[in-house]
């Protein structure tokens, strides 16, 4: 079980999340997404190497940037 | 009349919802007061009259962005006798947040759980007698998409309305937050909903895998659009000429024996103006209808929101994101609707920097004139290459102009967006989507064409001792004045006549061509042979793309910026493209 940030998860994996480190409108926007400390979050993609990130979190999918997700902690469970 | 509001997350299905109860007599309302237009349609349940509002979806409340803020305002200030919440049954675990925040409201409440199918086929089940005792809200589980369920929606709907009295909310309550509410979520999610813990692989992560490819994404989703617009005019082409045909048979055999009659000048009024100028607008309707069934497909299909995640990238260059190309995308059909979609965002210069991009999206009424144009000029291997070239103009207006003005409208809005699972777009909804959006198309033309083409004509056939759109008419006068702007980009006077109508509504320029050019439509494109060659016609589409926007844009953009210093940047921000423009032609032609 290694930390890092969401940005670094590889296709594929999983990680749990365990801190939001984003400022309020973004956080609200997420919750309602359904992205809460404590849930499971999977990579499903992304486009380039610098490109915005595709992931589930439970029955529903979403884009985001890198740049927010470097600010979503996750520890690794597969 | 009884008042009922639909209301619910984006991608729950909420407005296909609406127009399966409504099914076509839905109308876009205004709200006075409010500054917005909501889809609104009025139906007889059991025995009385019910007004339906569609409400924008929404995350979360207090609002954060236009849309959130829009239905804030209207809970706080209409009267309603029930509100309904549409809800995505497959993502219900999530959804209950909004539920429990709109019960803070203590309106009366009908929950409808849609897409019972999706959920049923990725497992996931909801006891339902059990979450509406918890929640103390009527529920009922329904498919809007394939009409399942309808019967009880019904029944529900009407006990529910049948002693109904309208309640406002006493003023709105401090909502609670997704985070405070997460608790009680979770505990109705342990108690009521069953879901899988591991997905099986879908078929909408296959196709992911070839649609959203590293690097074959892109190229797909270009190709994907050149196939679109290559469907619309293998099919739309003999469409339009049997619709031609049909209106210069009409003319000739009924209209023309019926005002024998009447003087010369009426008669010609009535038949070279308003008919032949109303008629050759008309002619483009399957075209314009084939357009919008092909973008409901796009849209449904759940491929729009990939597109978005394709070009976020290079979108986030110009200072833009993956929602407003999706905007772009969808101010082809009608840049008034795409600029009024860029409410979800909640960073003002945003939003500002997408409504500036916006009007140079290639709309449905340019469209029709850039086709009659095409058709008219060009060879038919020729022609969609040609609108090909024209939307890539259009885009790269787009993306120019937010690429000199990203500096102005900078903004760091975070960008995230729900990615649906890919969905069956059903006949029946294709239909009834494009018929609503063709309904506005014919609306807003028709207010302007009959006016447009009876102002052209009297322009171009008065004084009376002319020769018919001759130099010595208004007309001509007014293109003669213009000219010496005109002529060095090759537009010639009596296009420069049709151009000034296209100010008020592109939909004018194709019917102003016919009346200014006296003929109908088979003779009309020989006379456009004639007096017009390939290099300046593609001048004046060119123009026609980037020259101001329609009046009813332009008081679009008004109305969303009430920001009148901005209405005039959009307008005159166009200047410089069309002094780049003219410069380059001046060019091509010297060369």
């Amino acid at each position: 079980m290694s930390s890092t940030s969401l940005a670094q998860l590889k296709p594929g994996q999983i990680g749990i999340i365990t801190n939001l480190d984003i400022e309020e409108g973004l956080y609200r926007r997420l919750l309602a997404t359904g992205l809460r400390i404590g849930k499971p979050i999977e990579m499903l993609r992304s486009i380039f190497s610098h490109g915005p990130l595709h992931v589930r979190i439970g029955m529903t999918e979403i884009m985001l940037r890198r740049t927010e997700a470097q600010n979503i902690k996750v520890t690794i469970t597969s | 009349m009884k008042r009922v509001a639909l209301l619910g997350m984006p991608n729950t299905g909420k407005s296909t919802f609406f127009n399966r109860i409504t099914g076509a007599s839905a109308r876009v309302g205004n709200w006075p007061g409010m500054t917005v237009e909501l889809m609104t349609a009025k139906l007889l349940i059991g025995s009385s009259m019910v007004e339906f509002i569609d409400l924008p979806g929404i995350y979360d409340l207090p609002g954060l962005s236009e849309d959130e803020k829009v239905v804030e305002r209207f809970l706080e200030n209409m009267p309603l006798d029930l509100l309904i919440v549409v809800v995505n049954t497959t993502q219900i675990e999530r959804q209950l947040g909004l539920l429990l925040q709109l019960r803070q409201l203590q309106l009366p409440t009908l929950v409808v759980l849609n897409m019972a199918d999706e959920a049923q086929q990725f497992g996931v089940k909801v006891d339902i007698e059990r979450l509406s005792k918890s929640l103390g809200m009527s529920m009922v589980s329904i498919s809007a998409k394939y009409g399942q369920g309808y019967p009880a929606f019904h029944q529900e709907i009407q006990k529910l309305l049948a002693d109904s009295t309208p309640s406002t909310v006493q003023g709105l309550p401090h909502f609670l937050s997704h985070e405070e509410l997460a608790p009680q979520v979770d505990a109705l999610v342990k108690q009521s909903v069953e879901v899988p813990l591991q997905l099986s692989p879908t078929l909408t992560h296959k196709l992911d895998r070839i649609f959203l490819h590293h690097w074959f994404g892109l190229p797909i989703f270009f190709f994907i659009m050149y196939l679109l617009f290559q469907g619309i005019f293998l099919l739309g082409t003999p469409l339009q000429d049997g619709m031609e045909w049909i209106l210069s048979a009409f003319k000739e055999s009924y209209l023309a024996p019926v005002v024998a009659d009447l003087p010369k000048a009426l008669q010609g009024l009535l038949l070279d103006g308003i008919y032949d100028g109303v008629g050759t607008v008309a002619t483009f309707i399957p075209m314009i209808l084939l357009f919008f069934l092909f973008m409901t497909v796009v849209e449904d299909s759940g491929y729009l929101s990939r597109a978005a995640f394709l070009m976020d990238v290079l979108m986030s260059k110009m200072g833009l994101d993956g929602r407003s190309f999706v905007m772009i995308l969808m101010g082809f059909g009608c840049n008034v609707p795409a600029l009024m979609g860029t409410r979800v965002m909640q960073s003002h210069r945003l939003r500002l920097l997408s409504m500036l991009v916006i009007p140079f999206a290639l709309c449905s009424a340019r469209l029709q004139v850039f086709l009659f144009f095409i058709a008219t000029l060009f060879k038919p291997d020729q022609a969609p290459l040609v609108l090909l070239s024209l939307y890539i103009a259009s885009f790269a207006a787009a993306f120019g102009t937010a690429y000199l003005f990203k500096g102005k409208f900078s903004n760091n809005e975070p960008f995230i967006l729900e990615i649906p699972p890919y969905r069956l777009p059903t006949v029946r909804h294709m239909f009834l989507r494009s018929w609503l959006e063709l309904q506005h198309f014919i609306g807003r033309a028709s207010n302007f064409i009959v006016v447009g083409v009876i102002l052209v004509w009297v322009l171009t056939h008065f004084p009376p001792a002319a020769d018919p759109a001759s130099a010595e008419t208004l007309a001509g006068r007014l293109g003669n004045f213009l000219a010496p702007i005109f002529e060095p980009i090759g537009i010639e006077a009596q296009l420069v006549i049709a151009l000034m109508f296209g100010f008020v509504a592109k939909e004018i320029v194709v019917g102003a061509l016919a009346v200014i050019y006296g003929l109908n439509d088979s003779h009309l494109t020989q006379a456009i042979v004639q007096h017009v060659d390939w290099v300046q016609a593609y001048s004046f589409m060119l123009f026609t793309l980037l020259y101001s926007p329609c009046l009813s844009t332009v008081a679009t953009i008004r109305q969303e910026s009430q920001n009148l210093q901005f209405t005039v940047l959009s307008c005159c921000g166009r200047l410089g493209w069309r002094g780049e423009y003219v410069l380059c032609f001046i060019k091509v032609l010297a060369g």
